[in-house]
């Protein structure tokens, strides 16, 4: 009897404790509510899921708890012998039910936000490679390579020596940092040129996979100011968590002065003229060839 | 009783195998008993789930402060994707079918499993497979290191080791198959008389439903390997973008046999927390048959999610909204299991011994990872979750304190009745609590360690997630042991110990519970009359 007492306690202390650190997530380390309209979606559907599981949880250990301490044999107590109890069981299915139907509403709200990429005032591609990305601003003819910061890259090899406290930003610094404008509405493009990475800044909202042979389309549009660091999220070989993605968000005209001083850059009314000559002449290329051969693209 | 009539048909026959258990070790090799087959599976997962665990060590220790100090990142990635394959198809499949082959005849009341031969083939399969598969370690070009999914293209950058972790996969498919069929052929053929399907025990319902399951979708996880390797090794492009195939094909493929692999870890231990619960509550099961519905919708429904494994692919809206709502609806007839089992407790005359410790303690924390399962449906919040350690944290908890916990439970539960001794009830207790506080040292700081942005399956890690780290590590080295510990008391309980009774626990309802400990080799040659008070916990009204 002693014993079980000591068993009752200990089930309960425990089960403070989980409640306790499950609770911990509303003011410990949690989901960062970022600096995008889609990342403070994202954080209001963790934290209301969350909170939701949270009372349920409550609820469902709470009535276990009181028959752990009540309903045992060393009280005495005889069993009963009830199986079924209808309303319980119908509200124990329709209850439940109700909550998820109340959760698809704002989550299918935030998903259609998150899908819908129209209306972006400029392109990036990003290309993911082992084990660095490739950011291009489609149009201005700058593109360049991001890879691991070196002091991070020889802190982080086998046995190195080197203390990773004494490292700033110890493998989440890059050596060209993505810089896009704030308040811009940004589609980003990604892909691969190898294995599938996934591109993921937190304080952004959101990751998506860079898949060879396929385009996948994102869009950011960032608020503030400000450094925000994240990782590759998909396993992509041996140095898969050393590939940092880190962007920087300047304000409008500051962006446009850093894009101008880019090697590469040109203006986007000489790229289009370019363009508009390459198109032309493909064209020419093309009829000349349906010119020269058209049994063959009958046959075909 | 049954063991009479064993007794007076062993003196008629001449043939050795009624004499009881043959001696040395070809007993072990050419058996066809369901008793020994169990045994053979049983110890296997439990070398396999100590294997598992040291790779698991040799993670953490890694992890346990950033830098890297012990091994480089390919044997890192190699550490991870075997632990995966060695857990799921070394320790957790097989300890269930390793249950199932003990317990089905003797819940059912039948005398063996239905194709006995084939039995011993199946199990015999795996220590070659897991031979071959382990192996690739030693290998030159090292083993697979691209994760147990195996996505291509980064698994086809695995050396020639690959064809060999394909056909160990492959061997481990034809295993799981033909325990299946054997599973489902005996469940429905072999029944006692009166042993109507709605009286059967739920552990065998939920094995039914499992094994259907497996027939389902190992063939497709054999489909979508040789694929893999076709593309390796013969120059096809399944999957391979440039030739015209498609990397994000597989992962359909892949998690098509993946989301129903999961349950087939989950539903027997839902099964055994079936049993464990009625019994030491003194109370019949509450639901019963909502029991099975729960457990059939639940099977049904894993058909039809698989894509949630993948939202961060890009698909299209209509397809993340589909998979979302559908990945939801699970957590209706999950919800009726768990209330199903609290409500068993209620106003019941409970006592806590070993099992029961380990199936309240499944009830709480597989709730927990159904909590973050649901977190992580919900798709918008899911772009952040996807591939952190949240995930690594959820499906730990619905594996571990789930279907190991579920395992654990059912082994103190059984044993007394597999060896006819009782095991050491105080060492049953430390080791549970040594357990389970350790289990939440070690998973809980990972939840928040993926909400603060640390991705998986990586050897190394920004110091700010440091401190998470090192608590997760220090609960891992402590789990670790205490499984040493779990070692120890099953290997004590089969030396010896106080004996056994028939009944062994007060409260226990069943056919087996009717036969003697240590159940005799050969058990239900006649089959038994079923009387109602020894029938799914005595409820036969529903």
């Amino acid at each position: 009897m002693k014993n079980q007492n000591i068993v009752i306690v200990s089930i309960a202390v425990l089960a403070g404790m989980l409640l306790a650190v499950w609770g911990m997530f509303a003011v410990g380390a949690n989901m960062p509510r970022g600096v995008t309209e889609f990342s403070h979606t994202a954080y209001d559907l963790h934290m209301l899921i969350l909170w939701i599981c949270v009372v349920i949880g409550v609820l469902v250990f709470g009535a276990m708890f009181v028959s752990i301490i009540m309903h045992r044999k060393s009280n005495g107590v005889e069993a009963a012998r009830f199986t079924h109890n209808t309303k319980a069981e119908i509200a124990w299915t329709t209850i439940p039910i109700l909550i998820l139907v109340m959760m698809t509403v704002p989550a299918t709200r935030g998903l259609i936000l998150m899908e819908t990429s129209e209306g972006a005032a400029m392109d990036i591609q990003i290309t993911g490679y082992q084990w660095k990305w490739k950011y291009e601003y489609l149009d201005t003819g700058v593109s360049f390579i991001s890879s691991l910061a070196r002091d991070s890259n020889v802190a982080r090899q086998l046995n190195s020596g080197i203390d990773p406290n004494t490292v700033d930003n110890y493998l989440l610094e890059v050596d060209h940092p993505l810089v896009v404008p704030t308040n811009t509405k940004i589609r980003l493009l990604m892909t691969s040129g190898d294995v599938i990475h996934s591109w993921w800044v937190p304080e952004l909202g959101w990751k998506r996979d860079a898949i060879p042979g396929m385009i996948n389309t994102a869009w950011t549009e960032i608020s503030e100011p400000g450094t925000y660091r994240g990782q590759c999220a998909e396993l992509c070989g041996k140095d898969h968590g050393f590939m940092p993605v880190v962007v920087i968000a300047k304000p409008k005209a500051e962006f446009e002065q850093w894009l101008a001083q880019q090697p590469g850059y040109q203006a986007a009314e000489d790229l289009a003229s370019m363009a508009a000559n390459t198109i032309a002449d493909k064209q020419a290329t093309a009829d000349k060839q349906a010119d020269d051969q058209p049994e063959v693209a009958l046959v075909n | 009783m049954s063991t009479h009539s064993t007794a007076t048909i062993a003196q008629d026959h001449v043939h050795d195998d009624h004499h009881g258990a043959p001696k040395g070790l070809l007993r072990w090799v050419f058996t066809t008993n369901h008793k020994d087959i169990g045994t053979l599976y049983l110890v296997f997962s439990l070398l396999m789930f100590l294997v598992g665990g040291g790779m698991a060590m040799i993670i953490r220790a890694e992890l346990f402060q950033p830098g890297l100090q012990l091994v480089n990142p390919e044997f890192f990635n190699q550490m991870t994707t075997m632990h995966a394959l060695v857990m799921i198809f070394g320790a957790v499949m097989p300890a269930f079918v390793g249950l199932a082959n003990w317990m089905i005849p003797m819940m059912i009341g039948a005398p063996d499993m239905a194709l006995p031969r084939m039995n011993n083939w199946s199990f015999w399969i795996l220590p070659f497979a897991f031979t071959m598969l382990l192996s690739t370690l030693f290998m030159p070009s090292g083993g697979p290191a691209s994760g147990w999914t195996l996505y291509p293209p980064l698994s086809l950058q695995t050396g020639n080791s690959f064809a060999f972790v394909i056909f160990a996969i492959h061997m481990l498919g034809i295993s799981s198959i033909m325990g299946a069929i054997n599973v489902i052929a005996t469940i429905l053929n072999m029944r006692a008389p009166g042993m109507t399907l709605l009286r059967m025990p739920v552990f065998v319902w939920t094995w039914l439903i499992t094994a259907f399951l497996l027939i389902a979708v190992m063939p497709v996880l054999a489909g979508a390997v040789t694929m893999l390797l076709t593309d390796r090794f013969f120059d096809t492009s399944f999957f391979n973008a440039a030739g015209g195939g498609d990397p994000v094909m597989f992962q359909h493929i892949f998690w098509f046999f993946g989301h129903p692999e999961v349950y087939i870890m989950i539903l027997p231990a839902f099964g055994i927390i079936s049993e464990v619960i009625p019994t030491f509550a003194r109370k019949p099961l509450f639901g019963y048959t909502a029991m099975v519905y729960a457990t059939a919708s639940i099977a049904l429904l894993s058909f039809i999610v698989w894509a949630h494994h993948m939202f961060t692919v890009g698909m299209p809206l209509g397809a993340e909204l589909f998979f979302m709502y559908a990945t939801m609806v699970i957590a209706v007839p999950t919800g009726v299991k768990i209330f199903n089992w609290v409500s068993t407790m209620w106003r019941g005359s409970m006592t806590f011994e070993t099992p029961m410790l380990f199936a309240l303690a499944f009830v709480i924390l597989f709730t927990i990872g159904g909590f973050s399962g649901l977190m992580l449906a919900v798709v918008p919040a899911d772009f952040q979750y996807h591939d952190t350690y949240f995930v690594v944290a959820h499906f730990h908890y619905v594996l571990v304190t789930g279907a190991v916990f579920g395992i654990m439970a059912a082994v103190y539960y059984w044993l007394p009745k597999w060896t006819g001794n009782m095991y050491n009830e105080r060492l049953g207790k430390i080791h549970f609590w040594w357990s389970v506080i350790s289990v939440n040292v070690l998973f809980f700081p990972q939840h928040y360690l993926g909400l603060a942005g640390m991705p998986r399956r990586i050897p190394d890690y920004a110091v700010q997630f440091a401190d998470y780290n090192m608590i997760s590590s220090v609960g891992g080295f402590a789990f670790g042991l205490a499984q040493l510990l779990f070692a120890f008391i099953v290997w004590q309980c089969a030396r010896g110990g106080v004996k056994a009774t028939a009944q062994v626990w007060e409260g226990a309802r069943g056919l087996e519970w009717t036969l003697p400990s240590p159940a005799p080799y050969h058990t239900f040659e006649e089959p038994p009359t079923i009387d109602d008070s020894m029938v799914a916990h005595g409820d036969t009204a529903h």
